[in-house]
């Protein structure tokens, strides 16, 4: 057998492929899961927390900016460990799942926090004097007029980030999740053989491919003329 | 709860194993910023070489490894490359993994600031004599250096906590030594104290740069 044949025989080995197949398609869609409710929960406390701070409490805003600065410092794997290792001695026992969306979650709305939070000081405050005068609350200012210009300006940078941390669902693996990278790495000690790796990092690069692409584009459909 | 997770008994026991993590997390720091940096600044000057031969595949290589998790990349070449009787032990292996990895985030970073740097200073600098390399390298790069140093910044700080990856293939740095030390006492309290010594490792760094960056976009309205 030559060099070649041995090189496809154990990376690209079709009957170890064929067996394990499904448990990546698994992990694939575990992986989606985790994905998704990182990026809703994680956007939707970042806007909420971008918010908050805008109502101009001092108190409030030193707590949040101390809680964004926290969860920037901090390794996302850290955080999954110290989640997935250290409640359990609070009787408080979350899966590995959980550990890995609620990690993610936290250092996404930490990001996403200060992006909106630039976003809307960004918006000049002649727009909130103008609109104010017209009648509008507050609330409505903040909604109708203020928020839809920061939302624009904060696209690209927002999209990257969010991006950059849905990978991070692959730190799932250290703390027993079975998505992809678990499901691969899980076959690769049951079949003595890397091929589950091949095909888990190509499911990986099916899912992110497009996604890199897509943020590649936003980046220059929203990009700020000046 | 003090008791379980600001054991100071445990910290004093501790500490030690702790310390030397930090002294790891440090050095690889060290090592592996560098790599990166070096990946991409190599990647970024080869994007300035207008021919599509160079352009498409660097383009196709960059997103590559953009779209790849670190964690794969990573597990990839430990785990599977020993199948291929290529067994290149935990730290060489984290080494290629950034190299590939954070090379391709550092060499967007730079490329965009490349071309931030308007043509006519290429241009008046070609004009004055001095060589296509020349007017690269002491024209344009420090310009374009200046340009994304704030990103540079926040890559870096990416990069280092990145580092904590490390763990996962047995190299001694800070989170790996103090889940050690949780597996030896029974208790958290090691793992807060690393997450206590990353945040006051890196704090510093992200007070800047939520200043810098509050300032670009802010610029932009």
């Amino acid at each position: 057998m030559g060099n070649w044949d041995r090189f496809i025989e154990t990376f690209f080995n079709a009957k170890v492929m064929a067996r394990y197949w499904p448990d990546i398609v698994d992990g694939l869609w575990v992986t989606i899961g985790l994905a998704a409710s990182v990026v809703v929960t994680g956007l939707v406390a970042g806007l909420a927390l971008a918010l908050l701070r805008s109502l101009g409490w001092r108190v409030v805003n030193w707590g949040i900016v101390l809680v964004v600065d926290l969860f920037r410092a901090l390794p996302p794997l850290v955080i999954i460990v110290l989640i997935y290792f250290g409640l359990p001695s609070l009787d408080i026992v979350p899966s590995g799942f959980v550990s890995t969306w609620v990690s993610l979650s936290l250092v996404l709305m930490a990001f996403s926090e200060e992006i909106f939070w630039a976003g809307l000081t960004a918006v000049a405050k002649g727009q909130w004097e103008a609109a104010r005068s017209t009648g509008l609350g507050f609330g409505q200012t903040l909604l109708w007029v203020v928020l839809p210009q920061a939302l624009r300006i904060t696209i690209p940078p927002l999209t990257n980030r969010t991006i950059a941390i849905t990978k991070g669902t692959a730190l799932g693996s250290v703390v027993a999740v079975t998505e992809i990278l678990g499901q691969a790495s899980s076959a690769v000690s049951n079949s003595y053989n890397p091929s589950p790796l091949t095909l888990g990092a190509a499911a990986y690069l099916v899912l992110f491919i497009p996604v890199v692409a897509f943020g590649r584009w936003v980046e220059t459909r929203f990009a700020w003329r000046r | 709860m003090i008791e379980t997770f600001f054991n100071i008994g445990i910290l004093a026991q501790a500490w030690p194993i702790i310390l030397a993590g930090l002294g790891n997390t440090l050095l690889l720091s060290l090592l592996v910023v560098p790599l990166g940096l070096g990946g991409g600044m190599l990647l970024a000057l080869l994007s300035t070489l207008r021919n599509p031969w160079i352009r498409w595949p660097l383009i196709a290589w960059v997103d590559f490894f953009r779209a790849f998790p670190p964690l794969v990349l990573l597990i990839f070449l430990y785990a599977g490359l020993p199948f291929a009787g290529l067994e290149l032990g935990g730290f060489t292996c984290v080494g290629i993994a950034f190299f590939l990895n954070t090379g391709a985030y550092y060499g967007e970073v730079l490329r965009a600031g490349i071309e931030s740097v308007a043509q006519g200073q290429v241009e008046a600098a070609r004009s004055t004599g001095l060589s296509r390399g020349q007017a690269l390298v002491w024209v344009v790069l420090p310009q374009a250096v200046r340009a994304v140093m704030p990103d540079l910044l926040s890559n870096t700080l990416e990069v280092v906590k990145l580092t904590s990856l490390a763990s996962v293939v047995a190299l001694p740095e800070l989170l790996f030594q103090a889940r050690q030390a949780q597996s030896l006492t029974y208790n958290p309290t090691p793992i807060v104290a690393a997450a206590v010594v990353y945040f006051l490792l890196l704090w510093p760094v992200v007070r800047l740069l939520s200043r810098l960056e509050n300032r670009a976009i802010a610029g932009r309205g």
